[in-house]
């Protein structure tokens, strides 16, 4: 079943969707959503560094994503305002990447892939990097979890509970580099961040609990991905934009029905 | 041995040292409340209590096993947290519902167990926090000005809680406050800090003290006074009698 590009295609979107549905709850709980911006815009500089040094793009894309992070979880608390930095970062590391790309004439690149993603080519061994980075992410954050959720609500109470807030940080950076990593052949660097909050803010109206919006956000997440690429391929539409679309198709609609039934309470 | 033991502390961000050469003893049972004015090192000295901030001198020990209930100051629980009471209220600890709703029982609010966070009022949220803090029946309760935003009386009312709490189930209660009118008169100990301990003793005691006047002014002198007016009674029967 493996052979069929569509099958490949959903299975990658689904397994990314699993990946950032966890994770972009915390993203959106902590108000960290130009952060994911920052570290996946960082990551087109480990597309260019991957294809310069003929390697495949993962590891770089996950060793600067990682750099990244750490460097704006390290400047965080430090006196900076941090929108100003964060706005610095995201789009110098962009820029620095497209010139970085542009160097190196030897390849024909087709930039495009790495901004908007390139799902309908996943290969089989793509699929495998992409489940085996989900399985990582899902399997941190589940580990994680309740030290995660403290430290998220209140540093203090994490402390006196025995847990340190700093390493918790640490673990969300790890798993939002992983994330962009895998989900970089899915929807591009660009959209990335799209993948981490549109689910998860389209899940709040529905939940009461947190792992209730996880779990939600993981459902809509894999709907996208589906119904974006059935999307795709019946109006012949890029696919990556296609899936971030029908996210955010079914954030509006999810909070239109919520904003019905609350007039109507 | 004491639950806490605080010597010799010293807490310097950066180059502004905020606590110098604190001491503190916490015995189990007793009610220690410490008061200050603003940026006198209060909260820095509870951070310095559950391991938040690193002392720059001096040692804090606990005793081994020692279990902490701890009241932030302010919680905040962004908009798009959705969480219900009894999710909140097993944060850190795996407990049936008949835990938590003992636990919100002894806190004064038995009724809140499906409602979500968001929807409480002030002194409900001040409550299920500490509702929250008892769930693992600590030896120590830590509370970081756990009446802010209350009004007076809903601060005397929460207060007199903590007392009854501490009278239920034997725990000790460290606790910071600014609401010098109503926290004394349930305190066994008050220690006055301002960047080191300025005097201490039975609320009596501290309240009269030169030390204590020139911190907080003349003016508080009544505090005294003011914590033993009793506010066992609301005023509803005036807007009846409006109406």
């Amino acid at each position: 079943m493996f052979d069929d590009f569509m099958t490949r295609a959903t299975l990658a979107g689904i397994g990314v969707a699993f990946a950032a549905a966890p994770l972009g709850c915390f993203v959106v709980w902590r108000r960290m959503a130009y952060f994911g911006d920052a570290t996946a815009h960082a990551a087109i500089l480990g597309v260019a560094l991957s294809l310069t040094f003929e390697m495949s793009i993962f590891p770089g894309v996950l060793a600067v994503a990682l750099i990244m992070a750490l460097t704006v979880t390290f400047l965080t608390g430090r006196g900076y305002a941090m929108d100003t930095l964060l706005g610095v970062l995201a789009h110098s590391a962009l820029a620095f990447g497209l010139v970085a790309v542009s160097f190196l004439s030897g390849i024909r690149i087709d930039l495009m892939a790495y901004l908007f993603g390139d799902i309908l080519a996943v290969s089989r061994t793509d699929l495998v990097v992409i489940w085996g980075g989900a399985v990582l992410v899902v399997g941190l954050i589940l580990w994680r979890w309740a030290a995660l959720l403290t430290s998220t609500l209140n540093e203090e109470l994490a402390y006196a509970s025995g847990l340190n807030p700093k390493r918790e940080q640490l673990v969300l950076t790890l798993a939002l580099a992983i994330t962009v990593a895998v989900a970089i052949k899915v929807v591009g660097v660009l959209l990335i961040a799209a993948m981490l909050i549109i689910p998860a803010a389209a899940a709040r109206g529905l939940a009461r609990t947190p792992e209730a919006m996880a779990l939600i956000a993981a459902a809509i997440g894999a709907l996208s991905a589906f119904a974006g690429l059935q999307g795709a391929y019946l109006f012949d539409t890029p696919a990556g934009p296609s899936i971030v679309c029908v996210a955010a198709v079914l954030f509006v609609g999810l909070n239109l029905i919520g904003w019905q039934s609350r007039r109507g309470a | 041995m004491s639950l806490i033991s605080v010597n010799n502390l010293s807490v310097a961000y950066g180059a502004n040292t905020v606590l110098r050469n604190v001491g503190l003893e916490l015995e189990p049972g007793e009610i220690v409340t410490i008061v200050g004015p603003n940026g006198s090192g209060k909260t820095s000295l509870l951070r310095a209590i559950i391991g938040a901030t690193a002392p720059a001198s001096g040692v804090v020990s606990l005793k081994p096993g020692l279990k902490i209930g701890y009241v932030p100051q302010r919680l905040h629980i962004d908009q798009t947290l959705p969480i219900t009471v009894e999710r909140f209220m097993r944060l850190t600890e795996r407990v049936k519902a008949a835990v938590c709703t003992d636990a919100l029982r002894a806190a004064g609010v038995p009724d809140l167990l499906k409602r979500q966070m968001s929807q409480l009022s002030g002194g409900q949220f001040q409550r299920v926090l500490l509702a929250r803090a008892l769930i693992n029946r600590p030896d120590v309760l830590l509370l970081d000005e756990a009446t802010q935003g209350l009004d007076q009386p809903g601060s005397a009312a929460f207060y007199q809680q903590i007392e009854e709490v501490r009278n239920a189930t034997g725990c000790a209660v460290l606790m910071i406050s600014h609401d010098l009118h109503v926290v004394m008169s349930a305190s066994d100990r008050v220690i006055c800090l301002n960047g080191h301990v300025c005097c201490e003793g039975t609320p009596a005691v501290v309240a009269s003290a030169p030390e204590y006047r020139a911190l907080f002014g003349a003016g508080t002198g009544g505090a005294l006074a003011l914590y033993r007016h009793e506010h066992d009674h609301d005023h509803t029967h005036h807007n009846e009698a409006a109406e």
